[in-house]
């Protein structure tokens, strides 16, 4: 039977269309489906000129010149309310990355203070980084109480009022004093969301440009402050990524175990569901149910967390939630917190799989909710392990479909991995780009969104890209879309060209660097940093640049902000709703050049958008004179 | 003559988002696509308006193309006339924008285009099988219709609301 144009029109993955097949058999609805209801989508939404901002509205400008308002009750007009809208999802994305890296902050310090159920501090080297980053002193400390001091400090972080962020502090120093000139340099992560909040109430700031440079202020608070302090602490306590093989997409989950996925995204509770699956008495217990063993996989940015510290399996991106559901064969889909469909309770409910959410800050209709504490974090994800072995008796084989969907993968380049694997040194790749071997280096995040192709926009800007000789490093769906496309092997370094390639056989890596989950493009920030401090020049003189092919989240639009503010020219695979404030959006795909050396570009199609980035890298080269 | 469809409103679903005169000026732009259109010059207009009567009703309106079209008699360079399809069309060559159309229209959907002195109005997308405002509609508001299908999904209603009144 051949698969619909439909279908095949809606993703790049086999698994997808299979899965989505078997959807419509079944008559179960996807986000693709409710995508299509949604259409046509609201011509002043997708344009950013309505504001719901007081209740003297909602207002929204028309955007043709002679029709309609021009201007909101309180006389905002349409540059205003799109620049409000757009930090409004600044400071979304900023308060998710950020709270999730408190959560982390909060772990270490009860771990610190032996008040954590099961946590440990698995990477001393890391550890005696940081403290030496923050100035603690560790002569003849114990780990706990260096990390107690650790802890306060970044946790400090989040309140401050004055700044700096001590992480922002690793930018070259001709980015921080940019920064300052420009009043952007954040001076505590909580504050500079506060501040956007107050300012895009009504009567307060009606400044555009005013208004979106606190809106890179709280962004540069975010990927410095709140996703550094998020990856940094998770590595001090879940160990450093190095590079693991493993195994991506829906195939991973396995017949005859019991099946947990792990969604979401803070690696907190997913180490513990980790550390409960390999408990002998509930592996006794999944035994005698009749199942080979527990299976844990993961998913989005939890199987991000998870795969490049553990080789943990991933079964898929943001799109593929409900389809790991829709195989029958998941026996608890266990969720904390971003990116979690709230559409996952009614589907769950048509099979025998258990929604369970974990996070006292996130509920869903239809979820059992089983709260997740870190005093007593063992014991809670046995408890919720033990829901799934339970729940294995449930399942209907008839219901069962698994497709047979799986790639191999090699993850886990943190910046200490890919320094180990270049030898100790920056040097050789330092030398490869100057020798133009590679070209430059790109970095490609971001989520999945049904108004895109499925894993197309994310594959075909990157083949594009490595076939061009563009080292690429990537996180969160991109990462994952990779890897079930085989890229993140070094064997894909026959997909690249000679010059990458080459650099690939020499290392034993991959043309695509697998960096870690959306908080870890603090990783690529922070490598960016160390190249262009080890060149002496700022990170926008570097051939280097960003995409984000299929974004999605007020968490893309905060990293968009970030990467641009850093000096990362960034191309964005769907169009921002901004297009309603000519203002605006020259700002963004211009101005910014003369405030943070970069800009953004919007380009829909993934290849397109690829060569904007080549073109790009090789102004800089040309600049920097190689 | 095979029946001809007309744009029917119903004004209880109209939730005044406007989305229709939005689509409805994309479709009458040079670029036909949202993004491209609002950078577009003269900008492109929408032939359909949405009203608010007191205290929260929203009205979509949009020409009738009346059968005993007032505009069509009084236009004086005879530059509205009927199609086969039975719109009622101004050929903007003849226009002279005298604006005696917009004086005799009684619902007010005939709009003067500054840029080129024309009176312009709805054309029901003739590239189009549904017209755009319809096609845009989230909440089913615009309905384009035959006028005995329409009357018979009214007729529907009403009878079981009948129905409904009677105890049934």
């Amino acid at each position: 039977m051949g698969t619909s144009d439909k279908i095949l029109g809606k993703s790049i993955d086999p698994a997808v269309h299979q899965m989505l097949e078997r959807a419509e058999k079944l008559n179960m609805e996807t986000a693709w489906d409710r995508y299509e209801k949604m259409l046509p989508q609201c011509g002043f939404g997708e344009l950013g000129v309505c504001c719901r901002n007081c209740n003297m509205g909602p207002c929204r400008i028309s955007p043709f010149d002679d029709q309609g308002p021009k201007k909101g009750i309180c006389g905002a007009t349409a540059d205003i309310i799109v620049a409000r809208n757009l930090i409004r999802m600044i400071a979304g994305g900023a308060a998710a990355h950020s709270d999730h890296g408190r959560d982390l902050a909060h772990t270490l310090l009860l771990t610190a203070e032996g008040k954590s159920g099961g946590y440990e501090i698995k990477d001393e080297a890391k550890l005696a980084a940081l403290a030496a980053e923050y100035g603690i002193d560790t002569d003849g400390r114990t780990k706990e109480e260096i990390a107690l001091d650790l802890a306060r400090a970044v946790y400090a972080e989040f309140g401050k009022q004055e700044g700096p962020i001590r992480f922002t502090r690793r930018a070259p120093e001709k980015r921080v004093a940019q920064w300052q000139k420009m009043g952007i340099d954040p001076r505590g992560i909580d504050r500079e969301i506060v501040e956007i909040m107050h300012r895009t109430h009504i009567g307060v700031d009606n400044d555009p440009v005013n208004l979106i440079l606190q809106g890179l202020k709280a962004s540069i608070a975010d990927g410095w402050g709140g996703s550094t302090i998020a990856t940094e602490i998770s590595d001090v306590l879940f160990g450093t990524p190095s590079p693991v093989r493993s195994e991506a997409n829906l195939g991973v989950l396995k017949k005859d175990h019991v099946n947990i996925v792990a969604h979401g995204h803070e690696p907190v509770l997913s180490e513990m569901i980790l550390a409960a699956a390999a408990d002998p008495a509930l592996v006794a217990k999944a035994e005698a149910a009749g199942a080979k063993g527990i299976n844990v996989v993961g998913m989005c940015c939890t199987g991000n967390e998870i795969i490049m510290r553990h080789g943990i399996p991933i079964a898929g991106n943001f799109l593929q939630q409900e389809l790991a559901v829709m195989t029958g064969a998941v026996e608890a889909m266990i969720v904390d917190v971003q990116c979690i469909m709230p559409a996952l309770g009614d589907l769950c409910s048509c099979f025998h799989t258990r929604f369970i959410s974990t996070s006292p800050k996130a509920k869903f209709p239809g979820a059992v909710h089983m709260e997740f504490h870190e005093e007593k974090a063992l014991e809670t994800a046995k408890e919720i392990v033990g829901a799934a072995v339970e729940n294995y008796g449930n399942r209907v084989a008839e219901k069962v479909f698994i497709p047979g969907e799986k790639t191999e993968c090699m993850v886990g380049f943190s910046t200490e991995a890919i320094v180990k694997a270049l030898g100790g040194t920056l040097d050789p790749l330092l030398d490869a780009v100057k020798s133009g071997a590679v070209r430059g280096i790109a970095g490609v995040v971001g989520c999945n969104n049904p108004k895109i192709k499925h894993d197309h926009g994310h594959v075909a800007l990157v083949r594009e890209l490595i076939e061009n000789n563009v080292l690429v490093v990537t996180t969160g769906c991109n990462a994952i879309a990779c890897a079930k496309a085989g890229l993140m092997l070094p064997e894909a370094a026959e997909e690249a060209g000679d010059g990458l390639a080459g650099v690939c056989r020499t290392l034993g890596v991959p043309p695509v660097l697998h960096m870690g989950s959306c908080v870890d493009i603090s990783r690529i920030l922070t490598t960016c940093a160390a190249v262009a401090n080890a060149l002496g020049v700022d990170i926008s003189d570097l051939p280097v640049a960003g995409a984000a092919p299929e974004w999605m989240s007020e968490k893309a639009v905060s990293i968009g902000a970030y990467v641009v503010s850093s000096g990362i020219f960034t191309v964005l695979g769907t169009v921002p709703q901004v297009l309603g404030s000519p203002l605006v959006t020259e700002v963004l795909t211009r101005t910014a050049n003369d405030v943070v050396g970069a800009a953004f570009a919007v380009e829909t199609d993934p290849v397109k958008g690829a060569d904007l980035m080549i073109a790009h890298i090789d102004k800089k080269r040309a600049a920097l004179g190689i | 003559m095979s029946e001809p469809k007309e744009i029917f409103v119903r004004t209880d679903r109209c939730v005044g988002c406007l989305s229709c005169t939005i689509a409805c000026a994309v479709e009458h732009s040079a670029s036909k696509t949202l993004f491209g259109a609002v950078g577009e010059t003269p900008a492109p207009k929408s032939r359909v308006y949405v009203e608010w009567v007191e205290s929260d009703k929203k009205v979509p309106i949009v020409c009738r193309h009346c059968e005993d079209a007032p505009c069509m008699y009084a236009c004086i360079s005879g530059a509205i006339s009927r199609n086969k399809d039975g719109v009622v069309i101004t050929d903007t060559d003849k226009c002279i924008g005298c604006w005696t159309c917009v004086m005799v229209c009684p619902y007010g959907v005939i709009g003067r285009h500054l840029e080129t002195h024309k009176a312009y109005r709805c054309d029901r997308c003739p590239d189009r099988d549904v017209p755009a405002c319809v096609g845009a509609c989230p909440t089913g508001a615009l309905i384009y219709k035959t006028v005995p299908a329409y009357s018979a999904s009214v007729r529907r209603h009403a009878s079981r609301e009948f129905v409904k009144a009677e105890g049934g």
